[in-house]
């Protein structure tokens, strides 16, 4: 019979509607994990640029300000773009919902992305000097939380490799995000870079264990990491972060073309590191097994 | 709902009781006809007399079937036992409802009947409540828009598709008429029946413990409770098996129930990169 018995790896014996999924997968397309890229940029590099003004590091400052405005550009245009509405972008700002990492996601993008891009313009035209300085310590506050809200926003789904890694997203995120800004500040800011390739490091190897403990601990359900395209884009992330990281910690001080080989690969690895959890989530959502053990499970230690 | 004030009416539902249910598909048809929902193709799964497969954007009503070599009654003993169980599925509206939490536009919002409907004139389909619904009953319509809509904004972006997010209104239209939904209308055994909520938990104990008493196997009250993780649902059922045998979770729990320890998290996540970028500061220039 088609509706029941398969034995899962916990041994316990699980029955479905014609295997057929409980959950909807996302309807999210490519312009979503590219966002989570984009943003994560941006975010780092507002904190990037925020530290370095305060240690008065000049060029290093500019070079973040400006790589952190572009992705801040480019991430509200990649989100209009996925909506099936794209016209109706403006009702994202309609309400603030505190119960909707959307909600408070698109304010956040909003004052960020603002400020941020402000700040740029202003300094490029070098004028307003006061405005700026106002714009840039507003960018440097809202900056974190544009770059681990994503990790909460898809948390807060009843997708069970998204909702169970809800303690590791936001952290890998940050991480994520940390790694991506420094490599890409890393990229222009020429003699200054040394914080920001540091950063890169930094928040590359933070990325890596962060993967590590997240997959270790959601157990069964985070066995998607392992298969399929999350699985093909975590080992290419994998193996490109680690690599860059490596390059830009023995070379990059010394070596432009190190740098530059470094930073590209860094963030080309946590741009996969995105598509791999966007895409565990649609195959965590595609087998009802995912849904229905670990509910069985919380049953039975309940009673 | 107390933010209604004195236009607040009684929580209306559905008690779907599963064990009267013929598979006639009547509450489909009527739900497409009253509700306008489109036509979204036509395909034999093979699966029993089941071809709607599952609910989504263009499917509000869905009548399950499942073929057992179960007895029906657990004091039939023949030889080779055969039960049907057919059950119409349908949005839960539930007491927690996840889609209405996630929605960062209002356009879902609770009725003063505390049912949870989506304003199709505010939804910009964003799609968070889809993947956030416990029961994957929201889905992304991409069917042609009908003509007649707003002219697109950014023709550049803009896509073709319908595009918005759709789900059972639970016959808002009908209701605020004095109307019963046209499911329940149409349904020819009262398998689906439609009230106030309160009342219809009543009458789903009884019915439970009539046919406990009678020893039909696997007895069951789905959703009833207002302490399930959830809290409860405006349209439950009674079921003749496990829920994941008609593609129901066994125990759904509302995700933003999590919502706070997860901001918490965000927040000191967020903290910490600005700790990690700062410790990058430490060394040299270069």
């Amino acid at each position: 019979m088609t509706h029941s018995g398969s034995i899962t790896e916990t041994g316990t014996e699980m029955r479905s509607y014609y295997g057929r999924p409980i959950l909807k997968e996302p309807v999210w397309q490519p312009e979503i994990p590219f966002y989570f890229f984009t943003g994560g940029v941006a975010g780092g590099c507002s904190v990037l640029h925020g530290l370095a003004r305060v240690a008065d590091r000049e060029r290093l400052a500019k070079t973040a300000l400006y790589v952190g405005a572009a992705a801040d550009l480019v991430s509200p245009a990649l989100l209009i773009s996925d909506l099936g509405r794209p016209e109706r972008f403006l009702n994202m700002l309609r309400v603030f919902k505190v119960t909707s990492p959307m909600s408070v996601g698109s304010w956040v993008l909003f004052v960020s992305g603002g400020s941020s891009t402000t700040a740029a313009l202003l300094e490029r035209l070098g004028i307003l000097k006061r405005a700026t300085v106002a714009a840039e310590a507003v960018s440097f506050l809202t900056g974190p939380p544009l770059a681990t809200y994503t990790g909460t926003l898809l948390a807060d789904t009843a997708i069970p490799v998204w909702h169970e890694a809800r303690r590791e997203l936001p952290w890998l995120f940050g991480a994520s995000a940390a790694a991506s800004a420094g490599a890409a500040t890393t990229l222009f800011a020429g003699d200054e870079a040394g914080p920001a390739r540091r950063l890169a490091i930094l928040g590359a190897a933070g990325a890596l264990g962060l993967k590590e403990v997240m997959q270790r601990r959601l157990g069964f359900v985070g066995e998607v990491y392992e298969q399929g395209e999350a699985g093909r884009y975590g080992r290419v992330s994998k193996g490109l972060t680690a690599t860059g990281a490596a390059l830009l910690a023995a070379k990059g001080r010394r070596s432009r073309a190190a740098a530059v080989a470094g930073s590209t690969l860094v963030l080309a690895g946590e741009l996969a590191l995105r598509w791999s959890v966007f895409k565990a989530g649609f195959q965590s959502a595609r087998d009802p097994r995912y849904t229905v053990i670990p509910q069985r499970e919380r049953l039975a230690a309940k009673s | 709902m107390s933010t209604y004030g004195a236009e607040a009416k009684p929580r209306m539902g559905f008690f779907t009781d599963t064990s009267v249910c013929i598979g006639c598909k009547a509450c489909e048809v009527a739900c497409k006809e009253w509700n306008l929902v489109p036509e979204d193709g036509l395909v034999w799964t093979g699966e029993s007399y089941d071809n709607t497969s599952t609910l989504g954007a263009n499917t509000w009503r869905h009548v399950a079937f499942v073929e057992q070599r179960k007895p029906a009654r657990t004091d039939d003993d023949s030889e080779d036992p055969l039960r049907w169980l057919m059950e119409s599925d349908v949005c839960k509206h539930c007491t927690h409802a996840a889609c209405l939490d996630v929605c960062p536009t209002g356009a879902l919002f609770r009725t003063e009947y505390d049912t949870v409907v989506v304003q199709q004139d505010v939804c910009n389909g964003c799609g968070y409540c889809v993947p956030a619904c416990p029961f994957g009953v929201l889905d992304k319509r991409h069917l042609p828009r009908e003509p007649g809509d707003a002219p697109l904004a950014l023709p550049l972006l803009g896509k073709k598709e319908d595009g918005r997010v759709w789900k059972c209104t639970l016959c808002y239209d009908r209701l605020k008429g004095g109307h019963e939904p046209a499911c329940a209308k149409a349904c020819p055994t009262d398998s689906i029946q439609f009230g106030e909520v309160d009342e219809l938990r009543g009458r789903a104990h009884e019915r439970l413990e009539k046919l406990q008493t009678e020893g039909w196997n696997g007895a069951q009250l789905y959703l009833d409770d207002p302490d399930d993780g959830i809290g409860g649902a405006g349209a439950f059922f009674l079921l003749l098996d496990e829920p994941e045998v008609y593609g129901l979770p066994p125990d759904p729990v509302v995700t933003t129930k999590h919502l706070p320890e997860m901001w918490a998290t965000t927040a000191v996540a967020a903290a910490a990169t600005v700790v990690g970028a700062a410790l990058a500061f430490l060394g040299g220039r270069r």
